[in-house]
């Protein structure tokens, strides 16, 4: 168990403080009518992984980018291009249902590979790059939109997002099949290899002739793509291409990375603990609602816990440089 | 027969030209030492021969066959090796993945999935490679940046020589090592002479020099101004030549 969680850079802390909060919430969370406590009712289960999944599948992107030592800011921000792109081609334009998935996922790989481009051939640091595309992507959305919500998509689609299957909800099946396939990818092929050789020296990976222009590249698609997917997900859910979807998700994707054991300076990361960081977040969240925390608060109480986590990070590696 | 030929090499960076129309033979499991000051090329000259620099004009033959405008993947897998100063090792990566960096085995998983890194193969390999070279480390699963600079320098000679190379470029491989690690280096280049390896070794520790190598290459401001047989030189020589005393 302990082989397995190194070799998957799962952290003991994180599943700690996982356990912690679910405790903390199972304890402090209001009772419902019958007596038990609201947090441990199946259908707040599933409300958890409903919110978590479309963070969570941003927060697979935002590991694949910065397990190679780079960022993306604009996660969020293609998160809403594209959930009013792919509302858009089917609501607006009445092109068949399923352009909503072709164009959802084609918005978001086009930005991926915008910021790619920009990062790789005009060596802007990727910080600013992804900082400016949080800007373009959500302008974007505003301006397609119209600023306001493209509502009622076909059945097809809403099924993506509210179907429960088995009584599980779809969702859980997409995030599932997702960080699948990306733990294949990273953990286990030579791309994912070369990911994390490209995050933890540059150079070394260029000498052993690895592609390096072509992997981050591909990496800043693959991120896209993920925000793509998330946003589909989005739209199905609430039945809108909604512009403003996603708005400050790259918070959360970030910290969800970054609590899973992601290094911030590349090098290090896994889908698994990333999905773990991606759970602590969506309890927290859940909680503080179910707590009647104001949301104001919640932003703060996220902030915090990036800070808190990048920061206990650094005084690890201290540590582990000081021996 | 010469494994490696360069032709009037020349490279710019910018207005400065740090190599000046360099020829260079090398045969194979010959042993050249490349000496020169700082600044004189030697580094230049070599990232020029693994495909990491762009020349700007002039030839580069390995085997038999012109490379001038190969990548540094392509000029690789044809058996030419580096093993670089600032050790192009990536520190959070196991010992066994940095051996294989950029040459991962696949297979398929359960015969279906493609690509699947075959890691039980690794690490089997590179256990076997490491023993074969009388190499110790504590584990190959731990990560490189937490073995002393020797290990981590024979981790970069294991791996440079895992894939049956043809010419083996050394780039200071013994400047930050301890004198005992010292004498493995250079054991090891013997034994890669008798395997019929060729070897550039770049170094500015002369004592080392002489005792590995056959035969001494002066660069001096991007010029070979020197080609000197260690049998019929010594290293006063060397040294006039290194600082210029002679030409």
């Amino acid at each position: 168990m302990l082989k397995f969680l190194e070799r998957t850079h799962i952290r003991i802390e994180s599943l700690a403080v996982l356990a912690g909060l679910i405790v903390i919430m199972a304890v402090f969370s209001p009772t419902t009518g019958s007596g038990t406590r609201v947090f441990l009712t199946a259908n707040n289960f599933f409300n958890i992984i409903l919110a978590t999944a479309t963070f969570g599948i941003l927060a697979i992107g935002a590991t694949f980018v910065i397990a190679a030592a780079g960022i993306d800011l604009s996660l969020g921000s293609v998160l809403g291009l594209a959930s009013v792109t792919g509302a858009a081609l089917v609501v607006t334009l009445e092109m068949p249902w399923y352009f909503a998935i072709v164009g959802a996922l084609a918005a978001g790989t086009a930005a991926g590979a915008v910021n790619g481009f920009i990062v790789t051939r005009g060596r802007v640091p990727a910080f600013i790059v992804t900082l400016g595309m949080l800007g373009i992507a959500r302008g974007l959305a505003l301006i397609i939109s119209s600023g306001r919500g493209i509502y009622g998509l076909p059945d097809e689609v809403l099924f993506l997002g509210q179907a429960r299957p088995w009584g599980v909800p779809t969702p859980v099946f997409i995030l599932a099949a997702v960080a699948l396939v990306s733990h294949y990818v990273l953990a286990h092929t030579p791309f994912g290899h070369h990911t994390l050789a490209l995050g933890d020296n540059e150079s070394a990976a260029r000498a052993t002739g690895v592609n390096v222009r072509r992997q981050r590249m591909l990496l800043y698609m693959i991120s896209g793509l993920m925000a793509g997917i998330a946003g589909l997900i989005f739209t199905a859910r609430v039945n809108t291409g909604d512009p403003t979807a996603g708005l400050n998700y790259e918070l959360l994707a970030i910290t969800a990375a970054i609590i899973g054991g992601t290094n911030l300076f590349g090098g290090r990361g896994s889908i698994l603990g990333t999905m773990i960081g991606a759970l602590i977040m969506g309890v927290l969240q859940n909680g503080l609602n179910l707590m009647a925390v104001q949301a104001y608060y919640q932003q703060m109480a996220i902030g915090a816990v990036l800070i808190a986590a990048v920061w206990l990070d650094q005084v690890r590696s201290r540590g582990r440089q000081a021996h | 027969m010469s494994i490696l030929e360069l032709s009037g090499v020349e490279k710019n960076f910018g207005a400065v030209r740090v190599l000046n129309g360099v020829d260079l033979n090398v045969s194979a499991g010959e042993v050249v030492g490349l000496v020169g000051d700082n600044g004189a090329g030697k580094s230049t000259l070599m990232k020029s021969i693994t495909g990491v620099y762009s020349i700007d004009r002039g030839k580069v033959a390995f085997d038999g066959k012109d490379i001038t405008g190969s990548e540094p993947g392509a000029r690789r897998d044809l058996g030419i090796e580096m093993i670089y100063q600032d050790l192009a090792l990536a520190p959070q990566q196991d010992v066994a993945n940095n051996i294989f960096l950029g040459r991962e085995p696949t297979k398929r998983l359960f015969g279906i999935f493609p690509s699947f890194v075959d890691k039980s193969r690794i690490d089997a390999e590179a256990r076997l490679m490491l023993d074969r070279l009388g190499v110790h480390v504590p584990g190959i699963d731990i990560p490189v940046g937490m073995l002393s600079g020797g290990q981590q320098q024979t981790i970069a000679i294991a791996r440079a020589l895992t894939f049956r190379p043809k010419l083996v470029i050394m780039d200071e491989p013994t400047a930050a090592l301890a004198v005992r690690e010292v004498e493995s280096v250079l054991k090891l280049i013997g034994q890669m002479k008798e395997d019929g390896i060729a070897t550039i070794l770049i170094s500015h520790r002369l004592n080392d020099v002489f005792e590995a190598c056959g035969r001494i290459v002066v660069l001096r401001r991007g010029d070979v101004i020197a080609d000197l047989n260690r049998s019929e030189t010594d290293m006063s020589e060397v040294v006039s030549y290194i600082v210029g005393a002679n030409g």
